[in-house]
């Protein structure tokens, strides 16, 4: 292991420390709004584990949300909280199995497509069985889960996230994917069954995702399907991930955070057209930041090299 | 030579068509350990459709492809991959965005049994040089010259240690001095013992290389043999070399 690596272990460490001491810190303003930037953060990266390497923009973020809020919804108050978090993701899982297989020969728009579609089709399907089978439009939720807890726990998610990101990016299904994203002919004829690499790796950020949604739900006391279900957080996601650059594990968060405190200073101030001037800023920083903002802060040591290069060569 | 047990690849009644175009008409072919086999033929006379069908890409309407005695027909490409057929593209790809060291680990990972970490980096060196990048390796792909990104797709190619490498006019838009080393390149391949069938449109690199020949024209095989006799064929020279004054 290097000096660098050691360093950036330290401080990580460091960091997070100082972040499981938040919720002790700070107001419930403060701890709400933290609550937020890791939601973000965890759905950011877990994106752009799967769709950073391999280049399949999903817009299925918010089915996968939704799927992890509603089950809560159905089976909080009656079994053990891990229990629920467990059925979370082995429903998440599932879900993305299904939807991997049948999907993922699908190539550029046709899967952004159906990733949006999916996500609908969900939320229909919940729409449906609420009103002719369970007959309820929505659903309280009255878990023993207080602010805190929900932090707790979407920093331990966000750690486990990066660190299997991590373990990930190092291993053969790692390169696999990377490979893949570059060109899935030549994947295939080195030998990657590409089906089984993506379909892995987008069952892990699904089931990630599921898991979200399911920690998230508790902070609502009334879920419906258009809560759950919102295409907006797709979106959202996918802006942040972008903005940050999702081809590094690191990539996303740089978008998450910046994007959220955006977004909450300008509801604040300006609460009826900050949508508006949000939508304004996404064009420049789509123009500024091709990259996003990892590929900024990857540029600035190259550029310093070919400066000296240069300096040398004159 | 020895002749191993099975011929290295053996194609019989291979036919593709797209809609009522017939690619590939009743192709058969036979290729011994330790040839280079050249597939000659006009454009648009199923070559590549050819190559195409040996590596999975397109699935055969009828015939059998076996590569060492294995039936690979219908086969997906990665398992084609593993079973030992390497191939390189007549549009050259690289991965672009991956430098050299990269390119060629891609070709070496994903094949059974694993080779460990250590190995793996000393043979991607070892196959960088092999094909004329040494010391290239931190280099990204994209910045290589048209020769130097063919000699990385050769080098992922061999990287497998494949029974047969499939060259789809590798020697394509070379011009005559990179000819020469890319000629020189594919021949030490044969002395390595690699099976190689080579699409090739430069005639004196299939003069120089192909120890026999098969000639396609529209989907049909119309010749086959030692490469002399194939390239003196009178059907050959009106379907493909055109005249007898060129070729």
């Amino acid at each position: 292991m290097t000096s660098k690596t050691l360093v950036v272990c330290a401080a990580a460490l460091a960091a997070l420390v100082l972040l499981a001491f938040v919720p002790q810190l700070t107001n419930a303003y403060y701890l709400s709004l933290a609550i937020s930037l890791l939601q973000y953060t965890v759905l950011a990266t877990a994106w752009g584990m799967f769709s950073g390497p391999t280049r399949y923009v999903s817009l299925a973020t918010t089915a996968f949300f939704g799927v992890g809020a509603y089950t809560v919804a159905v089976f909080g108050e009656t079994l053990s909280w891990p229990l629920v978090l467990l059925i979370a993701a082995v429903l998440g899982t599932a879900l993305a199995g299904i939807v991997g297989l049948s999907t993922l020969r699908l190539s550029g728009v046709y899967f952004v497509i159906f990733t949006f579609g999916l996500a609908e089709l969900v939320r229909q399907l919940v729409v449906w069985f609420e009103v002719n089978k369970s007959r309820v439009l929505g659903r309280y939720i009255f878990v023993d889960i207080t602010q805190r807890d929900i932090y707790w726990q979407l920093l331990l998610l966000t750690v486990v996230v990066f660190l299997l990101g991590w373990l990930i990016a190092r291993s053969r299904l790692g390169f696999a994917l990377r490979v893949i994203g570059e060109d899935e002919v030549v994947a295939s004829h080195c030998g990657i069954n590409t089906t089984i690499a993506k379909v892995t790796l987008f069952a892990f950020s699904a089931t990630v995702m599921t898991l979200t949604g399911a920690i998230m739900a508790p902070r609502w006391t009334y879920i419906e399907p258009s809560i759950a279900f919102n295409a907006m957080i797709s979106f959202q996601v996918l802006i942040m991930a972008l903005l940050g650059g999702a081809h590094r594990l690191w990539g996303p968060v740089l978008g998450a955070v910046p994007l959220v405190l955006l977004s909450e200073l300008l509801s604040a101030r300006f609460p009826n057209s900050f949508m508006i001037i949000l939508g304004g800023i996404f064009l420049v920083i789509v123009y500024l930041l091709p990259r996003g903002v990892a590929g900024l802060v990857e540029s600035v040591p190259a550029r310093a090299r070919r400066s000296n290069a240069q300096g040398l060569a004159t | 030579m020895t002749l191993a047990p099975f011929p290295v690849l053996e194609i019989v009644g291979l036919t593709r068509a797209f809609g009522g175009l017939i690619a590939v008409n009743e192709l058969g072919l036979r290729i011994e350990q330790g040839e280079i086999f050249g597939l000659l033929g006009p454009n648009g006379s199923g070559k590549t459709t050819a190559l195409n069908l040996m590596s999975g890409l397109l699935r055969a309407d009828a015939g059998t492809i076996r590569l060492a005695g294995h039936n690979i027909t219908g086969l997906a490409s990665f398992k084609i991959a593993r079973l030992g057929l390497a191939r390189t593209f007549q549009l050259v790809r690289v991965l672009d965005g991956m430098d050299c060291r990269e390119n060629v680990l891609a070709g070496l990972a994903f094949h059974t049994p694993h080779v460990a970490a250590a190995a793996a980096e000393a043979q991607v060196a070892q196959l960088l040089a092999r094909v004329g990048l040494e010391g290239l390796a931190q280099r990204p792909a994209a910045s290589l010259t048209y020769i130097d990104r063919k000699r990385l797709e050769l080098a992922r190619a061999l990287a497998s240690n494949p029974k047969l490498l499939l060259l789809d006019e590798w020697l394509a838009g070379l011009n005559p001095s990179e000819l020469v080393t890319g000629i020189a390149l594919i021949r030490s391949l044969k002395d390595e013992g690699v099976t190689v069938l080579l699409v090739e449109h430069v005639m004196d690199a299939v003069r120089a290389l192909c120890d026999r020949c098969a000639v396609m024209s529209s989907g049909r095989k119309i010749a086959e043999g030692a490469t002399d006799a194939v390239l003196a064929d009178a059907n050959v020279i009106s379907a493909y070399l055109g005249g007898d004054d060129d070729a």
